[in-house]
């Protein structure tokens, strides 16, 4: 059974396909890299698969369960969880606030008016260790504003790893991101383990290649081409598409 | 005892002792209408500052809460059951009123909060057979709970501050609670929070009706206030009014709205005796609130008070020592 199974997806906005019978399977603990050229509808995909957006047409299935209907926040409840390409943080807030907010998420507590916050240990602790794990525990009481743009990148990540995800989205780890800090990131995924199934989206390719196991590319909202690295890489429509040979 | 604790303390007792270091009761009352408004502006200030969601259409819930019980004062009902029904009525209509607007966001759901405010007004303006037009409809008496008679203006400020206190309480508990932050979450990121899990409608309303709750006690004050209700209290320009306290004071502070709630009342009552045009007055505060201190007048202070505290710490900058220029 595929960890994440998309079948036929359409979405048109008006008269404009943004995608086009989108068909994918991802095996449980697969590193599935997602190219294309800009307006491939990539993080269409990903906006149709965690439900921001209801599709036309297809099925999302998560792990065998019909998703396709079902509300965002419940996909969530379910052990799928994103990053943004655009940096979507709480601004005003700490770092740890932010994760505490992320693993408050899944919590029965979110609903409590009554009790302080401040005063849920374990939440604190395990946004602290989230932290630890991408290398920002020692600025965690620092406010979102004052950081920088690689650290906030760091901070969606650890968001949604707070979550135990089941299958985690990445749209575009590395945007922006120099080159030090490329690396930085990079083994940060590299060390997320394989109980988590990771479809990332990214258009460094030095950076992002080794990282996959296999590769999809899309372009004007169809899947042209799927297949292992060399496959992919080696397949002519690849060269077609993204070298615009 | 923390700084903080001791702080409040001080302000409990100095608002404890007000009526009896006042001696002209017209300042008493003047007291008891800020602290009831202050409950109007925290209750709105819940929407607007933690939840984002600015409402124009809070007077009416106010006026259901304040009509309800003089309705049923009218009829020959207790208080106890007045008051109970009166807030019942008003949950109930701040409930109708979450469902419609929260349908939108933004400018939208202002709107739309303008338009059920409006509603409200006209029907206590038309329906003449219940409100009594634009003649309104008289409260006899005050209630006395415990024995203790309210009739007197500070035993009025009394009972007025009481429910202040506990609106307060009320109020900094919730946005310290994991639910308010979670709301503030909702203000500043929906889609980001609904990513995560949340059911970020279902907060809305919830944040809705606490705000409702708050609205609809200042409206039972208000009614055995002035002892007094007509349609003028729900105009449009009373939602206007709260709203001004809140982001004059400070959106998203506890403090904020209280003192907001303050300015205006003082500004209406008691700067109208002595300006005729108090009204341009008030005009030119909230112009200068708004291009000196844009986040409202506590986080402004709070703003300055530490821009000076820094000024006065950092050391005299010693003499630069020049570029150019002969080597001793």
């Amino acid at each position: 059974m595929s960890a994440l199974a998309v079948s036929g997806l359409g979405k048109s906005f008006g008269g404009l396909r943004v995608t086009t019978n989108i068909n994918l399977a991802v095996a449980p603990g697969e590193r599935r890299l997602i190219i294309g050229p800009n307006g491939a509808g990539k993080t269409t995909l990903f906006n149709l698969i965690t439900g921001e957006i209801a599709p036309d047409s297809g099925s999302i299935l998560l792990f065998g369960r019909n998703i396709t209907r079902m509300a965002s926040r419940n996909r969530a409840h379910l052990g799928l969880a994103r990053t943004y390409q655009i940096i979507t943080l709480f601004a005003r807030d700490t770092i740890l606030r932010n994760v505490t907010l992320a693993l408050l998420g899944l919590s029965p507590l979110r609903w409590n008016p009554l009790i302080a916050l401040d005063r849920q240990h374990h939440l604190a602790a395990a946004g602290r260790a989230a932290l630890e794990r991408v290398g920002l525990g020692h600025i965690a009481d620092r406010p979102l504003a004052e950081t920088s743009y690689g650290e906030k990148r760091r901070v969606e990540i650890a968001m949604a790893l707070a979550q135990n995800p089941k299958v985690l989205l990445l749209d575009e780890p590395f945007a922006g991101l120099s080159i030090d800090e490329r690396s930085d990131v990079r083994k940060l995924l590299v060390a997320i383990p394989r109980d988590v199934t990771i479809v990332m989206i990214e258009h460094d390719m030095d950076t992002a290649l080794d990282l996959a196991d296999r590769i999809t590319l899309m372009h004007f909202g169809e899947v042209i081409v799927e297949g292992t690295r060399a496959e992919v890489v080696a397949d002519p429509r690849t060269r077609e598409v993204y070298l615009g040979e | 005892m923390s700084g903080r604790a001791i702080a409040v303390a001080i302000a409990v007792l100095a608002l404890v002792a007000l009526p009896y270091a006042i001696t002209e009761i017209y300042y008493v009352n003047i007291a008891s209408q800020i602290l009831l408004y202050a409950v109007f502006a925290l209750g709105l200030s819940v929407l607007v500052g933690y939840a984002g969601l600015v409402s124009l259409g809070h007077a009416g819930l106010f006026g259901v809460a304040s009509y309800g019980v003089a309705y049923l004062l009218a009829a020959g009902h207790g208080h106890t059951v007045a008051i109970l029904a009166g807030l019942a009525s008003a949950l109930v209509v701040t409930a109708g009123f979450a469902a419609v607007s929260l349908r939108a966001g933004g400018i939208t759901f202002i709107m739309i909060t303008l338009a059920l405010g409006e509603i409200i007004w006209g029907l206590a303006y038309r329906w003449i057979s219940v409100t009594n037009g634009d003649n309104g409809i008289n409260v006899a008496t005050r209630p006395a709970p415990f024995g203790l008679s309210l009739a007197s203006a500070r035993g009025f400020y009394g009972a007025t501050l009481i429910v202040f206190l506990l609106a307060v309480a009320g109020v900094a508990i919730f946005v310290r609670s994991p639910f308010g932050a979670a709301l503030c979450g909702t203000r500043d990121q929906p889609r980001r929070m609904t990513a995560l899990g949340y059911h970020v409608w279902m907060m809305r309303f919830w944040a809705f009706m606490f705000s409702g709750l708050l609205t609809s006690v200042a409206g039972i004050l208000f009614v055995y206030y002035n002892q007094f209700i007509s349609p003028q209290a729900l105009a449009l320009a009373a939602s206007a009014e709260g709203l001004l306290m809140v982001i004059s004071g400070g959106a998203g502070t506890l403090l904020g709205p209280v003192i907001g709630a303050a300015l205006v009342v003082i500004i209406k009552n008691v700067a109208s005796a002595y300006v005729e045009r108090w009204n341009f007055l008030l005009g030119a505060i909230f112009v200068a609130i708004v291009v000196f201190m844009p986040e409202g007048l506590v986080p402004g202070a709070v703003r300055l008070a530490r821009a000076a505290w820094r000024a006065l710490k950092r050391p005299k900058a010693a003499a630069p020592i020049p570029l150019t220029g002969p080597k001793p």
